[in-house]
């Protein structure tokens, strides 16, 4: 236990410490949020659906926690690169419990990240629908950190070097966000996409936190959050036996 | 304490250590020497479960790194070729990162971590963050958290690489010390001769993936007739300069493109 604790409290410090990246990294949501949020807002009413940036929020806070989680998991490759995953791979723990250790650390900053980005959403107007299940909202932040982080863990343990980073990024992080739902209804699509949108498992995360955050929800509280448990636990066993795989 | 038996590594085509066999008595000092890519560091890795074998038995301490990882695991400490460290933490929270993975009494934890920061003399930059160090500096932190364990065996994979003589020589004390006390078994490399001659009780050259010959360091200067170690190692592996990373088919290739440019 004090293995995953030290690790997990790495993952923290480091965070912290590196004030440049917590700006850098809030950058690509706020865009999102603002030009999408208001830009789009307009056309959105007239449609009949309501305030954009209302919808938008939860798809925001969605993507900085996918972005954040997974990056945390392929930061792995730096500690491939300086060294350091090797003292934590000779050391006598389990090397399940160094995975987890780096795996929550790694979700715990994508809360935080996701956090900032909600107090930017309610200064920027955003207003949650229910005050009563607000605190709902971070238990499924936590849940949509969890899975990605294990997912990025996965990946780290794969990947030898950064040239495989670019492949992951477009092939897999922007497909789950643009898929989620985050940015559209997922009402009324066309019969592929649909399809497509029901098999990310982000859209069962985004639709949650709308669920909670402004009670709109397209597939139901219960079932998303049995399907972001079973992922979890599914890409918590992948990243667990692939880091246990490492060769160095 | 070490046994290897019939060892074999191959990474596809090339074999990076070819059935080599040895025995590390416990309280021994045993060196490992053996020119660039020689399979050194590779040896190394699947004796510290990090690399898992092609072939061949290893034991440490009677238990198989490949099988009781954890519990292999807890029987040494070692200090990498390269380094290991985390330069976005503080000296000391390198420390005590170690100590916690390798569970050490939280009673003697900051004890002992003043005791070797101290001798390392790095106690005066403990709260600075690693990636302000020197390389001999990171050297001497890495070299420190090593001993924090205090490990039955110790692996050293050229400690002393970019070292001034002081730390050197302070180094080289505290193993003889360690060993001497403690009874650590010491497995290290290195590239320094004199440094092997001085510290090892034993020592094996390794040369293109196996080992050529074994002894005191007494033994293999009279096997060779030679004056030096240095000079008994280039008897048995020749003075030609080898290349770590490229394999033997890239240097052919590479001379075969000198020729067909320079026509």
């Amino acid at each position: 236990m004090s293995a995953i604790y030290i690790l997990w409290l790495r993952e923290l410090k480091r965070y912290v410490r590196s004030r440049a990246q917590i700006v850098a990294s809030l950058g690509q949501p706020l865009l999102y949020l603002l030009v999408l949020g208001f830009g789009l807002g307009p056309v959105f009413q007239k449609a009949g659906n309501g305030s954009y940036l209302q919808f938008v929020a939860p798809g925001v806070i969605s993507m900085t926690i996918l972005f954040s989680s997974i990056f945390s998991g392929i930061a792995m490759l730096w500690d491939r690169q300086f060294g350091f995953l090797k003292e934590t791979l000779v050391a006598p723990v389990p090397r399940i419990e160094v995975m987890i250790g780096r795996t929550l650390g790694g979700a715990t900053v994508a809360v935080i990240q996701g956090t900032l980005i909600l107090i930017v959403c309610l200064i920027a107007g955003f207003r949650p629908a229910h005050l009563s299940l607000f605190p709902l909202a971070f238990l499924f932040m936590g849940l949509i950190a969890i899975v990605f982080a294990a997912l990025g863990t996965a990946f780290g343990s794969v990947l030898q070097d950064m040239q495989g980073f670019q492949l992951i990024m477009n092939f897999m992080v922007l497909p789950i966000f643009f898929l989620s739902g985050a940015l559209f209804p997922l009402a009324n699509l066309p019969k592929p996409l649909a399809i497509i949108t029901r098999l990310d498992p982000l859209t069962y995360g985004v639709d949650a936190l709308r669920g909670v955050l402004i009670n709109t929800s397209h597939f139901g509280l219960a079932l998303d959050v049995s399907v972001l448990c079973v992922i979890a636990i599914a890409f918590l066993s992948l990243g667990g036996y692939l880091f246990s795989r490492i060769q160095l | 304490m070490i046994k290897v038996q019939n060892l074999i590594k191959k990474f596809g085509d090339f074999t990076a250590v070819k059935d080599i066999s040895f025995t590390v008595e416990a309280g021994e000092i045993f060196a490992f020497l053996g020119p660039n890519g020689a399979g050194k560091t590779t040896t190394i890795k699947m004796l510290t479960t990090l690399l898992s074998p092609t072939s061949g038995k290893i034991e440490l301490d009677g238990l198989d790194p490949t099988v009781q990882k954890n519990e292999a695991r807890r029987t040494f400490g070692i200090v990498f070729q390269d380094p290991s460290l985390d330069s976005e933490q503080t000296a000391y929270e390198n420390m005590e990162l170690h100590a916690v993975l390798y569970k050490v009494p939280r009673k003697v934890r900051a004890e002992r971590i003043e005791q070797l920061l101290r001798l390392f003399e790095l106690w005066e930059r403990r709260n600075d963050y690693v990636k302000t160090f020197s390389g001999g500096m990171k050297r001497r932190l890495e070299i420190a958290r090593g001993f924090l364990h205090t490990p039955k065996i110790l692996f050293l994979d050229e400690p002393t690489l970019g070292l001034d003589p002081q730390t050197r020589n302070q180094l080289w004390t505290h193993v003889k010390h360690l060993n001497q006390t403690q009874q650590t078994t010491v497995f290290l490399t290195t590239h320094y001769m004199d440094e092997a001659e001085r510290v090892a009780h034993r020592i094996a050259i390794i040369d293109h993936g196996g080992i050529v010959a074994q002894g005191t360091p007494q033994q293999l200067k009279e096997q060779t007739n030679s004056e030096s170690l240095e000079q008994a190692f280039l008897a048995l592996t020749g003075s030609s300069i080898r290349d770590e990373s490229a394999s033997s088919a890239d240097q052919m290739r590479q001379v075969a493109k000198m020729w067909s440019q320079r026509r």
